[in-house]
């Protein structure tokens, strides 16, 4: 078992798992904003929940940002690793012929992401942590007192356009990412088999559904308000 | 049918390398792509120069000596053969053919076209093969019940001629496919299971070794195989890789 992360295979079973990971927490997310379009204030009750709940703060919330940080270096590694694999470019390459866009271009949509992920923290994130551990304010509701903060937060955030362009077209990056990435993460561990061919519908479905969904609750928010 | 060649020529090892470009004339779409280069090498024997170097054996798309990295793509631009195998009439007359050498850092370029590819010949003596007891009393492999679609997957793996076109295909430079199609022939038949663990540890460790790059699943190398082998072999090496790797 000692040194598989040094082994090409390894890294891939590695990259493979932080990727189940994220894909997991990607649809738990969306289950929880697109509560915000249909009633503020079960998105309210929900957020309340995660943002308080020791179990997601303290042990799951650690894990995914561990699970980002790892995701982001580990394809940055072995995109160094891989270009110096073939230090001699080919004058002519055909590489629309025989893979997809997205296949080869997996470093570039995830650099959009992480990106986009930077601006996300900077929205929701840092000041989610500001308010909650460094100034102590754990009630969730809003400086009046009148109702929780949460969906108002969210509201406001998609009041300006620009932000909501950058978000929608960080989505598309997602969708890029998402539509080689699902797939790719089961050959990486090994499964390969019978149920590949129905798992690709399923996986087209997730890669387009997903983002999709986060690009109508932004939008629906910005044209909301 | 008239041609423009751009090929890469290079005197050694250590020479910088250059495309350089060649008319020729008369090329019947009827020749494989090694004949038309055998036509343009005569030309530069008669004319005193250098003829172009390049790998080439059987000329029957089974030894997997032939390379060449033709138009973006290896073994040129038809499917399921080598380069051998491609005819002239897949070009058009007046096209610009490029003709590269197969890139990768583990297959270094001896001279023009002809690349060193050892590498895999190293990946195969750390485990690409079964110890057999020859003392008199070896058992017929015959005699050995191998389930059918086993039977048939190892048979479909055996077929890879590690012509090394899915290294050279590889956005990464990655051997997977060719160690994957190397550890499935064995792991799926009962005489490979013996040494199934460390063969696919050793294989693995010196693919490694010889610099080629990592799987990014974009499966380029499946659809530019000249035999068609398929990617379910990786996902098969990467459970056997797993497997060991947990055994110890």
């Amino acid at each position: 078992m000692s040194g598989i992360l040094n082994s090409s295979i390894g890294r891939k079973f590695a990259m493979a798992l932080s990727a189940f990971f994220l894909m997991i927490f990607l649809l738990q997310h969306f289950a929880i904003n697109i509560l915000s379009v249909f009633s503020p204030d079960a998105f309210n009750e929900v957020s309340h929940f995660m943002g308080t709940f020791w179990l997601v703060q303290y042990i799951f919330q650690p894990i995914l940002i561990f699970g980002v940080i790892f995701h982001f270096v580990m394809g940055f590694v072995l995109e160094i690793k891989n270009n110096s694999a073939r230090k001699i470019s080919y004058a002519k390459n055909n590489g629309s012929a025989n893979s997809s866009w997205m296949s080869r271009n997996m470093i570039w949509s995830g650099a959009a992401i992480l990106a986009f992920i930077v601006l996300h923290f900077i929205d929701f994130w840092f000041p989610e942590i500001n308010t909650k551990y460094i100034q102590g304010d754990m009630s969730g509701l809003l400086a009046d007192g009148e109702g929780f903060r949460y969906y108002e937060e969210l509201v406001h955030k998609f009041e300006n356009p620009i932000r909501v362009a950058a978000y929608c077209l960080a989505f598309v990056f997602l969708a890029l990412h998402l539509l080689h990435g699902f797939m790719s993460a089961f050959q990486s561990v090994g499964a390969n088999n019978k149920y590949t061919k129905s798992l690709k519908g399923f996986a087209k479905v997730y890669a387009i559904g997903i983002p999709l969904g986060f690009i109508f609750i932004a939008i629906f928010h910005y044209l909301n308000h | 049918m008239n041609l423009t060649l751009k090929i890469w020529r290079q005197k050694n090892a250590n020479d910088k390398g250059k495309l350089v470009e060649y008319p020729i004339s008369d090329i019947s779409p009827d020749m494989s792509f090694l004949e038309m280069l055998d036509v343009l090498n005569e030309g530069l024997i008669n004319k005193g120069d250098e003829p172009v170097e390049f790998d080439h054996d059987c000329r029957e798309g089974i030894c997997g000596m032939c390379s060449l990295y033709i138009n973006g793509e290896a073994h040129g631009p038809d499917r399921g053969i080598t380069t051998c195998q491609l005819h002239m009439r897949m070009f058009k007359d007046g096209d610009t053919i490029v003709i590269e050498p197969f890139r990768a850092t583990a297959f270094p370029v001896i001279k023009d076209l002809v690349v060193d590819r050892s590498s895999f010949d190293r990946i195969q003596h750390a485990g690409g093969f079964i110890s057999v007891n020859t003392s008199g009393n070896t058992i017929d492999a015959n005699a050995i019940p191998v389930n059918k679609h086993d039977a048939d997957d190892a048979f479909s793996a055996a077929t890879c001629i590690g012509c090394g076109a899915c290294v050279a295909s590889c956005k990464n430079s990655s051997a997977m496919l060719f160690v994957g199609a190397k550890v499935s022939q064995f792991a799926l038949l009962p005489q490979g299971k013996i040494e199934a663990t460390d063969r696919v540890l050793n294989m693995v460790k010196q693919m490694d070794e010889e610099g080629f790059g990592n799987c990014t699943n974009t499966g380029a190398c499946e659809v530019e195989c000249p035999k068609g082998i398929s990617l379910e072999n990786i996902a098969r090496m990467n459970r056997e890789y797993l497997k060991a790797s947990l055994k110890g």
